[in-house]
Order: structure tokens, then sequence, then C-alpha cells
């Protein structure tokens, strides 16, 4: 069977190589102790002879059945995958920027409002406001100090606990008058008239600023939602999908939840655990994808991997 | 045994009791309160789900950690007595602590 894997970060792995990649594992059997990022490349090594296929850094937000029973899937860049069987292996979501609490930010999102920097050319020349303290608000206030018109830079606090190289060249560029850089400080208010036009900070000692921009690009990290996967018809408890352990099929025919993403009576939420449904799950999902050939099982020792 | 108190994101408070020799953690017993906290690393210190502030009896419980920090640091929104509930372990300094739950999954 064909295998293709859509993700929204921009690499695989999910939590392993997003959140922990240098932690040790002392769990995986085999293996007394592995970073999850080593774990994570023994398995695309070991995946290798299968021809997977990827898109990266894209969300699944459709799915359409069609009249045979297989499904197309729509990402939220219009991507379209035709597929016979959909298995998710969503951990716990999707991994969403996090949103600063402004009352009309919504409004503003996509209007001058983004939160991440996909393509550095839309700020060409533009007056760009980045708020956050971590290394990711560094760097792209470092990178868009050459390519915006203005940076602006807003931080919380008075120091950086990001890299300190970053940091020093964050300080650099502002005591050189090539951004500006606003310590102490929180985002307020956004206003505009359909789109951001500028922005009111407030300092630790309530005194307000507003400053004129075209854009705002809050960085405060990543943290997962459940996100479309809850419109999938699915059938839902406390952020994870009903399953049935028989064959980790979800009450949606084709669809299939494995790995974190699932829950059922006495699910335990591990990487081993995660191996075990989808070994079980691929079994069954076979009858879709080949309706016309008996499923045999066979043992790699005895036959080798059959690569495509 | 010690006993805090929790509230919720609706300003509703509760008396939690938990065991102080299990090695357990404020997160874990958060959650097997039925508090709808992720807690996505698992206890890590690397995701901030778990982001609590400490209403009361904050001395008490001692300096966060560089890890934490940096968490906290990362947060669109956070208070001087902010903390990582994974990283306060259930133990006497959490008597009669307050304890608000500020993740912004809750």
């Amino acid at each position: 069977m064909r295998c293709h894997l859509i993700d929204y970060l921009p690499q695989v792995g999910g939590q392993l190589s997003e959140i922990y990649p240098q932690k040790p594992i002392y769990d995986i059997p085999g293996y007394p102790e592995i970073k999850a990022q080593e774990l994570v490349d023994n398995l695309m090594d070991q995946i290798k002879p299968f021809k997977p296929t990827f898109t990266l850094g894209e969300r699944v937000d459709h799915l359409a059945k069609q009249t045979d029973g297989s499904y197309i899937i729509t990402t939220n860049d219009n991507t379209q995958v035709h597929a016979q069987v959909i298995v998710i292996a969503g951990g716990l979501g999707v991994f969403e920027p996090r949103k600063p609490v402004l009352e009309n930010l919504d409004h503003f999102e996509g209007k001058g409002v983004a939160y991440m920097v996909k393509n550095p050319e839309n700020f060409r020349n533009k007056k760009v406001v980045l708020a956050g303290g971590g290394d990711s608000a560094l760097d792209w206030t470092i990178y868009l100090a050459n390519v915006a018109e203005r940076v602006t830079l807003v931080h919380r606090n008075e120091t950086f606990r990001g890299a300190p190289d970053s940091a020093a060249k964050v300080f650099d560029l502002a005591n050189n008058g090539k951004i500006d850089l606003i310590l102490s400080a929180n985002l307020k208010e956004l206003n505009g008239n359909g789109k951001l036009s500028s922005i009111k900070l407030e300092s630790k000692n309530k005194e307000e600023l507003t400053i004129d921009t075209d854009y705002l690009i809050p960085l405060f990290g990543l943290s997962p939602k459940l996100g479309p996967i809850a419109d999938w018809g699915l059938n839902i408890d406390k952020n994870a999908i009903e399953v049935d352990t028989r064959d980790y099929s979800t009450g949606v025919e084709r669809i299939y939840a494995i790995g974190d993403i699932n829950t059922y009576p006495g699910k335990l939420k591990l990487i081993l655990c995660g191996f075990h449904e989808a070994a079980i799950m691929m079994h069954s999902a076979f009858k879709y994808v080949y309706p016309d050939q008996k499923l045999s099982f066979k043992y790699t020792t005895v036959n080798g991997v059959n690569a495509f | 045994m010690v006993t805090f108190t929790v509230e919720d994101q609706e300003g509703n408070r509760q008396q939690i009791e938990a065991p102080d020799d299990m090695g357990l953690s404020l997160m874990e017993i958060l959650k097997a309160s039925e508090y709808p906290i992720l807690a996505t690393c698992g206890g890590m210190a690397l995701c901030a789900t778990c982001h609590v502030e400490i209403l009361e009896g904050e001395d008490d419980l001692g300096e966060a950690t560089d890890a934490e920090l940096d968490q906290l640091e990362n947060l669109p929104e956070y208070f001087p007595t902010s903390r990582l509930a994974c990283q306060i372990r259930i133990s006497p300094t959490l008597e009669g602590a307050v304890i608000k739950l500020r993740g912004e999954d809750n």
C-alpha cells in the first residue's frame, strides 16, 4: 500500500521532532536509550523502501467522500490527495501558533496579523512589528531587519532567554538604529480600518505608546489544537477520537485513528502502543485499498522487505 | 497528604487533597482531578500547556528552573507568579496554596 503523509509541521516526527528532539526515550523496545530525533531518523530510514510521499507544512482541512467510498483530502493550501483510506495519526492535534489575548485579533488575521513568516518577501518595504522573546522572534527580527522598511520588536521583559548570540545581534541592530526595540511592553490594542494600521502598546508602568505598522507577527510558540479533525463527524471524547480496538477504526468507514489522537478503554499514550495500533490498522485497511486481493500475513524474516 | 485550592478559568474554587509521598507533580494531580490540562509534553517543561498562576503560597514553592522560565517567557501572557504545574512536586510546601489554571486550553 502506498502511503502519503500530510503534516502541518514543516518536518516529520510530530512531538518528537518539534518538542523534544534531543530528549532521550527509555521505553522503545530494543533501544535502552534513544534520542527522540534519532528515533524519527531511524524510522524514516526504515520506511524508505516503501517510497512514502509527503506534504509538509499544510493542514488537512476537508475530507470529501467519493461515490466509490474513497476520499479526496484537501489541505489549507488547496493540495488535494485522493486516498482509499485515511489514517489520523495526529497526536494531540495541530500545532497552532499561540495567540496573544487581544480583543479584535481575529478581525485582523490575514489583514496585517500573521503568525508565521511563510514568505519574507511579503514584508519587503513594509513596517513590521514582531512580538515575543523566544528564538523565532529574535531570528525573524534579525532576518526581516534587512527586508522590511522598519522592524520593531516588542518584548515583555528587559532581557531575552533565547540564544545569546541572537539576542546580542538584536541589541546591536537596535543600538545602530536598524530596528526599534521596545522592552518591558505588552501588546494592548490593534487598530485599523479593515486592515491593520497601528498597534497600541502598554509598558510595565502602564504608559501607552502607539506605533504605525503594516504587519504584526506575534511569535509566542506553538500549542496543540484538535483543529479541523473536530469537524469530520468522528466520535470525540476529551479531544481524542474513539476507536474500535479490533482495528483502530473510527465510527466512519475507511477512517482510522492511531497513536495519541485516539482513545479506548485501557489506552496508554506510548510510542510502543502507537506501533502496535499501526500494524493492526494496516491489516484492516488493506481490504479497502485492494478489495480483490486476499491479504496473507508474512514475516520479514522469511520474506525480506518487499519494496515497491 | 497535602491540601491546596485550585481555581479554574471560570473562577470556581475547589480544595484538592493529594498524596505527598508518591513523587507526583501538580500537573498529574490536576489531570487526575479531571481538570482539562493537555500536558502535551508529558511533564518535561517543554510545552507550557500546564501553565498555572500561584495566587497564594508562591514563596514556599522555590524558584522556577531555567527550562521552566524559557517556556513561560514564550507565552503570550504570564504573571509574576506563573509556574508550570508539571515542575511543581506535590510536597508539604503546597499546603494551603491557591493555584489558578492559566493554560490556554483549560
